[in-house]
């Protein structure tokens, strides 16, 4: 066990100088919840914690370019808190409710939640149908990499050392779109996703759909941007017929393992089932019925 | 003392003042606003903090162990081993204790403890136990019951044979424990006469009794060989006695505190860190603090026993059950001491039957060692009775609670474990159900709704108490039983009511185990009652001091002098014109009459009243994924009298609470190398407060004759039924009974897939 260095940078610059210096193995404290709690249970054994809570400007959500700028140390409880955020993009607040309890989502960031690199993340699904792009800062400068591209596998991700999430960018919204995130667990809340899907999609002035990104988590090692669901969507009135054909392209994506949280065949089902649930919410979203 | 209730006489015609209502809970202001003093909380001058290694396998031989290098590392102030503790034979119960303190020969369950370290910090502490190297030779394992009784299954101790065995394998090593048959009259004979017989066979997992506080203790061994103990325990009287037993020191020189208790259940009746921080402080010369982490707690504590039960069950077409025939197999952990027993007696009891047998099993595996969980080993089991039951009463074609009502077992009858049952309230608990308004509601479309009937003995024992008068007329009662769910406050109540005072002018706190005679362990719902009978009975003697005094005060006769709300007063305008005197009156003077006043009480309490409660659950199951929600509880029970009702619903609700979590979600689960992989909350999965309803309450009141107030035990009885009518929901709401726990999504969404294929 290594003695546990603390470090409360105030800039981005001396967060990556820090990152990058650090001999051991490190972890960024955001919120803290999976963090901590990985500590705790001896899992992880971190030589630098790096808070970044105290770099200004990292807790701001900013209009930019029609869209949305969100800083990486905002709370789950501050995006649930924004109106004009939780107006344009329902389906990503569904999945941020999600997370943990009222205490853990006042701490818990969008950050945390995609670099923790759990397939199960509940907010990682509706980040990933809407397309969010994450704004990495590191030593060799800045990149912009779509949100899908960031966990490449249970606990781990694509950023190298030194890089930090400095911020999420949300896109600006066609008219008549909608989304939506459900998941299945056997518990109402406290509890990690067996399946989750998201489902984004917009509409033409005549209810066809012009655009559609599905994703499921939970059944594969990182979260699934499925192709073959969206294509199922995409031309066609998100009939019963077109969502049933996305259902079956959803459940025929699932890669899931046998484990504590469900079986395979289990998984497989659920996402099946959630698909057809959640298309219909996001559909009726798009319409402005719900 | 002579005890004043020798007979304690239930009073029909008494009005109460205070038993009956529910004021704040002295205790509680401390608790919501984070002042309760839990044993976590305590801190000593010089402490140093003990941590345990554990082992990762779940069965192996311990072939050596070397600390050189942990109790070289600086800021290690001891590190102790199987070979710091007396050594005590195999297969007896001091045995088995020591060895689950500290593993000796072998290590039996994954997270069995074989060394402990105390330094002057936890992380050094954590370090040394990195340090420590253990040789393992790992052998097969077995975690399932069922699957150790098989004849090729791992033998976790060869000196076992089965008690109660015979025939030619009874002399082979075994994992049964024993054998145990409970029979009355003639089942076959009884299947004989029945129209319609049902069998099922039933599974249910070992459940975690879900307190939230982690135990933890300090331990102070001083250089003259005194121990000072703080925890938290259910039984202060019995882990003295036992650890004077595993560690050879005389019980006068162990003094334990008991601390607030976040939650216990039954969990806390059983050590598992005491002995190894006395141990510790004895070697390092300093106090030691240990606490569980929640990981720690799940992989290393006990639950109570998972089951498998097969229950066949007949009647008559009348509804009249005539015969029951049982086969129980109970998971112990390593070693014996599940209280299986319990489930063959209380199973069916509340029913009248005639021809019984239950054949019961208990088998070790390697899991921990079980431990105790409200009305332990029964709930699981009437999980499977409840059901035989209602299938009956569908195929005689009566209504399930009429159905029950014509089983009822009734006051003057015997039990088929051979007490004869005083003044009971089944029936009347039964009407009640049939009369509240979730029965009489219609199930609403698309639920299920199911009932469940169930039994606990409750029980008395040994209890003693002490009650101080104070010079400003206030009460203070010391009690050894440990305070569970409330208890300070009923005795604080029965108390006032007793003097016919405020209840803010009476106070009772817990005493330590050199301060009180023996006590029982806070366990079989026998608090209340058992440490209640001491306090009125404590409170009478104090009456009647204060009657003696004013005797002398006044200079009349004692007989002269009657005691009524708070106050001595003449008996009658003969004795004289005298101006009551207050408790404060005589109390403040008492250095002018003949010294304090105090009452004292020990008795082994009998009497206790047997409680029974119906269980009304309306479920509704999602067809697609087989999730279930529980959309309405009511539970009816007899209380006897509920001293403070809002405590009694407490009860209530708690139980219902961890019956749903025990029905649909919680559950260990082990992966092939024998190891825990569920250890926390996140994926143990206990219900949280949107997975339940509100959980209504009818309180029956049916006297206890033998309890001044006619009171009884709430604390187990309301669990009894809760896995029983929960799973009878699910199986009205989907058209298939499931009867194996926890009846999980998976399971319940398979079941309906079975059925719809079957068509």
């Amino acid at each position: 066990m290594s003695e546990l260095r603390y470090e409360a940078p105030d800039s981005v610059a001396s967060a990556i100088k820090l990152l990058a210096a650090a001999g051991g193995p490190t972890r960024i404290l955001a919120g803290g919840t999976d963090v901590i709690v990985q500590m705790e249970m001896d899992m992880i054994d971190p030589e630098l914690l790096l808070d970044i809570k105290h770099i200004p400007g990292l807790r701001e959500i900013k209009a930019e370019n029609g869209g949305f700028r969100i800083g990486a140390t905002v709370s789950g409880m501050e995006m649930m808190e924004h109106a004009a955020l939780c107006a344009t993009w329902p389906g990503l607040i569904d999945g941020v409710k999600l997370i943990g309890s009222i205490q853990v989502k006042g701490r818990a960031t969008m950050a945390g939640n995609l670099c923790n690199a759990s397939p199960g993340a509940d907010s990682v699904p509706p980040l990933v149908t809407a397309g969010a792009i994450a704004h990495v800062v590191g030593p060799n400068g800045a990149r912009d990499v779509p949100v899908e591209q960031i966990p490449v596998g249970p606990g781990k991700t694509s950023l190298t050392k030194g890089e930090i999430i400095e911020s999420f960018f949300l896109p600006a919204r066609a008219r008549n779109s909608g989304d939506a995130y459900l998941r299945f667990t056997p518990r109402t809340e406290m509890d990690i996703a067996v399946v989750g899907v998201a489902v984004n999609l917009t509409l033409d002035t005549a209810g066809v759909c012009t655009a559609a990104r599905v994703a499921i988590g939970a059944v594969a090692p990182t979260v699934l941007l499925v192709k073959e669901c969206a294509d199922a969507l995409i031309g066609t009135k998100v009939d019963e017929a077109a969502i049933d054909k996305m259902a079956a392209a959803a459940a025929a994506a699932c890669r899931p393992i046998d484990d504590k949280r469900g079986t395979k065949e289990f998984r497989i089902k659920m996402a099946r089932v959630l698909a057809k649930r959640v298309a219909q919410k996001a559909l009726e979203r798009a319409r402005h019925v719900a | 003392m002579a005890t004043i209730l020798e007979k304690p006489g239930f009073n029909p015609d008494r009005q109460y003042k205070i038993v009956g209502t529910s004021p704040v809970k002295h205790d509680g202001f401390d608790k919501v606003t984070g002042r309760a003093k839990f044993a976590a909380d305590a801190f000593l001058p010089g402490m140093l903090i003990g941590k345990v290694l554990r082992s990762p396998h779940p069965h192996a031989v311990l072939k050596s162990i070397d600390i050189s290098k942990a109790a070289a590392l600086p800021g290690v102030k001891a590190v102790i081993t199987r070979d710091d503790f007396p050594e005590i034979k195999q297969g007896t119960g001091a045995g088995d204790m020591t060895r689950i303190a500290m593993a000796r020969e072998k290590v039996y369950w994954e997270g069995h403890p074989v060394a402990a370290v105390a330094a002057t910090s936890e992380s050094i502490a954590k370090k040394a136990l990195k340090l420590i190297d253990v040789h393992y030779e790992v052998l097969p394992h077995v975690i399932d019951p069922v699957e150790a009784m098989k004849p090729d299954a791992p033998i976790l101790h060869d000196y076992m044979r089965t008690k109660g065995a015979k025939g030619p394998d009874a002399e082979k090593p075994t994992n049964v424990v024993e054998r145990s048959v409970l029979a009355i009259c003639d089942v076959d004979a009884g299947f004989a006469q029945a129209d319609f017989i049902v069998e099922h066979t039933y599974d249910t997992k070992p459940m975690h009794q879900g307190y939230i506080e982690l135990q933890s203790c300090i331990a102070n061994y001083s250089d003259d060989g005194q121990v000072d103990l703080w925890c938290c325990t259910q039984a202060p009287w019995v882990y003295r006695d036992r650890l004077t037993e595993i560690l050879k020191i005389d019980s006068s020189k162990i003094r334990i505190q008991q601390s607030e208790l976040g939650g216990g259940f039954g969990g806390k009746t059983t050590f598992y860190l005491e002995p190894l921080s006395i141990v510790l402080s004895r070697k390092a010369k300093c106090p030691v603090k240990m606490t569980l982490t929640r990981s720690e707690v799940l992989r290393a504590t006990g639950p109570v026993s998972g089951t498998q039960s097969t229950i066949k069950m007949g009647c008559k077409k009348d509804g009249t059950i005539v015969a029951v025939d049982s086969t129980l197999i109970f998971q112990t952990g390593p070693y014996t001491g599940s209280a299986f027993t319990n489930a063959p007696q209380a199973m069916l009891t509340r029913y009248e039957l005639k021809n019984v047998r239950t054949v019961s099993y208990e088998v070790v595996s390697n899991r921990p060692k079980v431990s105790s969980f409200r009305a332990p080993c029964v709930p699981q089991v009437v999980f499977g009775v409840e059901d035989c039951v209602s299938e009956l009463a569908r195929k005689v074609g009566m209504d399930e609670l009429d159905f029950r009502l014509k089983n009822a077992i009734v006051e003057g009858h015997k039990t088929i474990y051979g007490e004869t049952f005083n003044r009971i309230g089944f029936v009347e608990t039964l009407e009640a159900a049939k009369n509240c308004d979730h029965y009489k509601s219609p199930v609403p479309k698309g639920q299920g709704r199911g009932i469940a009937t169930g039994f606990w003995f409750n029980r008395g024992g040994e209890t003693t108490g002490t009650m101080n008068l104070a010079p400003d007329g206030t009460v203070n009662i010391i009690l050894g039983t440990a305070d569970v769910a409330g208890s300070r406050m009923s005795m604080s109540m029965m108390a006032a009511e007793e003097f016919g005072i405020p209840v803010d002018r009476v106070r009772s706190v817990l005493a330590d185990t050199n301060s009180l005679g023996y006590n029982r362990v806070t366990a079989g719902s026998r608090t209340t009652f058992s440490s209640g009978m001491i306090v009125i009975d404590s409170a009478r003697k104090i009456i009647a001091e204060l009657c003696r005094r004013a005797a002398k005060i006044w200079n009349v006769p004692e007989e002269g002098v009657i005691f009524e709300d708070g106050h001595c007063r003449p008996a009658s305008s003969n004795v004289g014109n005298f101006e009551p005197l207050s408790m404060k009156d005589i109390a403040s003077k008492t250095t002018y009459t003949m010294g304090a006043i105090a009452g004292h009480s020990e008795m082994n309490v009998t009497g206790a009243g047997p409680g029974f409660a119906v269980h009304i659950v309306d479920v509704e199951v999602d067809k697609e994924t087989g999730l279930t929600s529980v959309k309405r509880y009511t539970i009816v029970e007899d209380a006897g009298k509920a001293i403070s009702p809002l405590q009694v619903e407490g009860q209530f609700q708690g139980a219902a609470v961890q019956g749903i979590g025990w029905a649909l979600n919680e559950e260990y689960i082990f992966g092939d190398d024998g190891r825990l992989q569920n250890p926390g909350f996140l994926d143990y999965r206990m219900p949280v407060a949107s997975d339940v309803p509100m959980i209504d309450t009818v309180i029956v009141e049916v006297p206890n004759p033998k309890h001044p107030y006619g009171l009884r035990g709430v604390g187990e009885v309301p669990l009894t039924p809760a896995m029983g009518a929960i799973g009878n929901a699910i199986g009205n709401a989907i058209g298939i009974r499931p009867r194996s726990l926890p009846m999980t999504p998976a399971k319940v969404l398979a079941l309906m897939e079975a059925g719809a294929k079957a068509g």
